[in-house]
């Protein structure tokens, strides 16, 4: 009787501890976590509900001279009545889904298009090529942007003397002069006519093409090897040309690996903070201001707290919808593969 | 053998030796093509260098004007411009073993923190069938959906509540007392200083270690560790004489990856830091562009660019084995 009860009793301790030891192992993650993520959550939408600013840094929340505003600092940012220059929300959205959507889709074809060419059997030195062709991938965002920077630059920058040395060979003495990063005339007016697309979005995309399609290249030739090659032999003894190969062949078994690499690609470039902070800071005029800039500038210049956190909590929404819509496309590919 | 079933695994490996045991049964590329996409594969590789070459024969040159034409080829090989950027690295008082120091304790000490804490959590989500698992490893995923720029506001806010004041005698700790209204001077605010900033820095890294670290531990087989179960070993040991040391290559990866994130990391720092002392390269080489650069010279900025990118590239080149198909074991499956 006795041996049994001290057994039970051993097991009714071990079922404790099975149960309890998993969340032993999550609480310090989870305290961690309750104080510098859930907690700031929180108090973020606290503070976008108030007129928190720079008079309220000293005593926080239980500052005397802190409002309740309700929404009215949703309401300002969706319908223009920030104390800001030359911002529209609806402006600053549209801009950055079109610049994170172009880049995608210049980046990944040229990513294919070049991992293609290096796979053409009997190519020479195609291993230093490899090798070099991946360099932008190890250099940091954030200093490419810097370099990229000053080639731009008005006056001193490469891409103005390159454009003159190649002007000098068609006769022209001139200098170029162009103004890359400060001029506000959109070279294209009609080509999203919601947002300027001034220069610098130009300048800036020449800069992110460097830096972006290496990285496709990269999935794409993983991709590529898988491929069996005895498609290629049955599509040319059928008699296909090269392109149709190409079309018929190639892109559809890329598709698997190059969805995930496009959305991978699409959600990086949609909050690429550091490089466009580095290369323009937004501007001109705020013309190439992305959300994440745009929030950042109204912590870091503008010091309007409660505007800041009202807009992070809509940057939190819009995160939350291209979450879930490309969350989507990745199901579906998902289903169509298997 | 083994080391070919590693490299097939890995894109980089594969994408740098593909192919040429293929080659030599292919049939022979005609000459004109050949040319015809060397010509193509060159202009390629003019546009991957030409950034590149720019600012390495701009650091190498001892020039201070400014570059009055194209130069992609280094003329001279002159260090002068490192030598300034590490004698007097800016204008600020601080020398530049001081912002080596700023950038490795904050990227090291915010790697090894979120570290430590993620793997406890990874090996509770990998290893355990519990109540709230599902929705403990939601919580864990949503801040990965926020951009980090996201959380800023309020992190800053709950830093600047830490302060330590000295109120003419008595010190007063921030939030628990204050000094009265007008009076006391700050002595540490915990939002101006580098631990502040490397808290707020774990908020985002610490998932990131978490998912990575989950991903990899699902894939390790569990025959070892019911086998120890059988003989006697409680969660407890089998965690850290079993999981622990097979998981140590994806530690060492996770690990250098955020370094790879933190050593970059400007936003928070810029937000936070406003003393001199406790700046960071990341922030050192932003005052060297742009509108504070007007009196730096270019050769010194990009010495100083090349001295930033250094440590992130040798570390890609060192591990890109490991570091990639870590990304593809780790984070990407959830």
């Amino acid at each position: 009787m006795a041996s049994t009860s001290m057994i039970e009793r051993a097991k009714k301790k071990s079922d404790f501890r099975k149960t309890v030891t998993p969340y032993m192992y999550l609480v310090p993650a989870f305290l961690v976590m309750a104080v510098i993520t859930f907690y700031p959550l929180i108090y973020q939408v606290v503070v976008s509900f108030t007129d928190f600013q720079t008079k309220d840094l000293l005593r926080g929340l239980a500052s005397e001279k802190l409002n309740q505003v309700g929404v009215q600092n949703y309401v300002d940012i969706l319908a223009g009545g920030l104390p800001v220059q030359n911002f529209d929300f609806f402006r600053v959205l549209t801009y950055n889904l079109w610049w994170a959507i172009t880049n995608v889709a210049l980046h990944v074809p040229a990513g294919i298009v070049i991992a293609v060419l290096l796979n053409t059997p009997g190519l020479w030195m195609k291993r230093i090529y490899r090798s070099l062709y991946i360099l932008p991938v190890v250099i940091p965002p954030l200093v490419v942007a810097t370099v990229w920077r000053n080639i731009f630059d008005e006056q001193y920058g490469a891409m103005n003397q390159f454009l003159t040395s190649a002007a000098m060979l068609f006769g022209s003495i001139d200098p170029v002069r162009i103004r890359w990063l400060e001029d506000f005339t959109p070279p294209i007016a009609w080509l999203l006519p919601n947002g300027p697309l001034t220069l610098a979005y130009y300048a800036m995309m020449i800069a992110n093409f460097w830096l972006g399609w290496p990285f496709m290249t990269l999935v794409a030739t993983g991709a590529l090897q898988s491929i069996p090659k005895d498609l290629y032999e049955a599509a040319s003894i059928d008699g296909a040309s090269a392109y149709q190969q190409f079309m018929n062949i190639t892109v559809p078994l890329l598709r698997p690996a190059m969805i995930p690499a496009t959305i991978y690609g699409f959600t990086t470039s949609f909050n690429l903070f550091s490089f466009v902070f580095f290369m323009t800071g937004g501007g001109p005029a705020r013309s190439t201001e992305i959300l994440v800039t745009f929030a950042y500038d109204l912590v870091r210049n503008l010091r309007l707290y409660g505007a800041a956190a009202a807009f992070s909590v809509i940057v939190f929404f819009v995160a939350l919808i291209i979450f879930l819509i490309t969350n989507r496309l990745t199901k579906a590919t998902e289903n169509i593969v298997e | 053998m083994t080391a070919h079933t590693e490299s097939t695994k890995n894109p980089i490996v594969r994408f740098l030796n593909m192919n040429t045991s293929r080659e030599v049964g292919g049939r022979e590329l005609p000459l004109w093509r050949q040319i015809l996409l060397q010509v193509l594969c060159l202009v390629i590789a003019a546009e991957v260098l030409f950034p590149i070459m720019y600012i390495v024969t701009l650091s190498f040159s001892s020039r201070e004007t400014r570059p009055a034409s194209l130069e992609l080829i280094p003329t001279e090989i002159s260090f002068a411009a490192y030598k300034q950027v590490i004698d007097r690295p800016t204008a600020n008082p601080i020398t530049f073993i001081e912002l080596l120091r700023n950038s490795f304790l904050l990227s090291v000490g915010v790697g090894l923190a979120a570290l430590m804490i993620a793997v406890l959590a990874a090996y509770a989500f990998s290893r355990f069938k519990f109540k709230l698992r599902s929705v403990l490893m939601v919580l864990v995923f949503v801040p990965l959906l926020m951009p980090a720029i996201g959380l800023s506001t309020p992190l800053y806010l709950l830093m600047n509540s830490f302060r330590i004041a000295d109120c003419g005698g008595a010190i007063a700790i921030s939030p628990f007392a204050s000094c009265a209204v007008g009076l006391g001077k700050v002595m540490f605010n915990l939002r101006d200083s580098l631990l502040g900033v490397g808290i707020a820095m774990i908020s985002t890294a610490l998932p990131f270690a978490v998912w990575n670290l989950k991903g990899y531990l699902d894939t390790i087989p569990k025959e070892l560790e019911e086998a120890a179960a059988i003989d006697g070993a409680d969660p407890n040991q089998v965690f850290f004489q079993i999981v622990l040391p097979l998981a140590l290559p994806q530690l060492a990866v996770t690990f250098f990856l955020g370094f790879i994130g933190h050593w970059q990391e400007f936003a928070l720092p810029w937000l936070f830091l406003t003393q001199p002392e406790s700046y960071t390269l990341s922030m050192t080489l932003y005052n060297m562009t742009g509108q504070y650069a007007n009196s730096i010279p270019w050769n010194r900025f990009a010495a100083m660019a090349i001295i930033v990118a250094l440590p992130v590239a040798i570390t890609y080149i060192a591990l890109q084995k490991q570091i990639v198909s870590g990304l593809t074991s780790g984070g990407v499956k959830g």
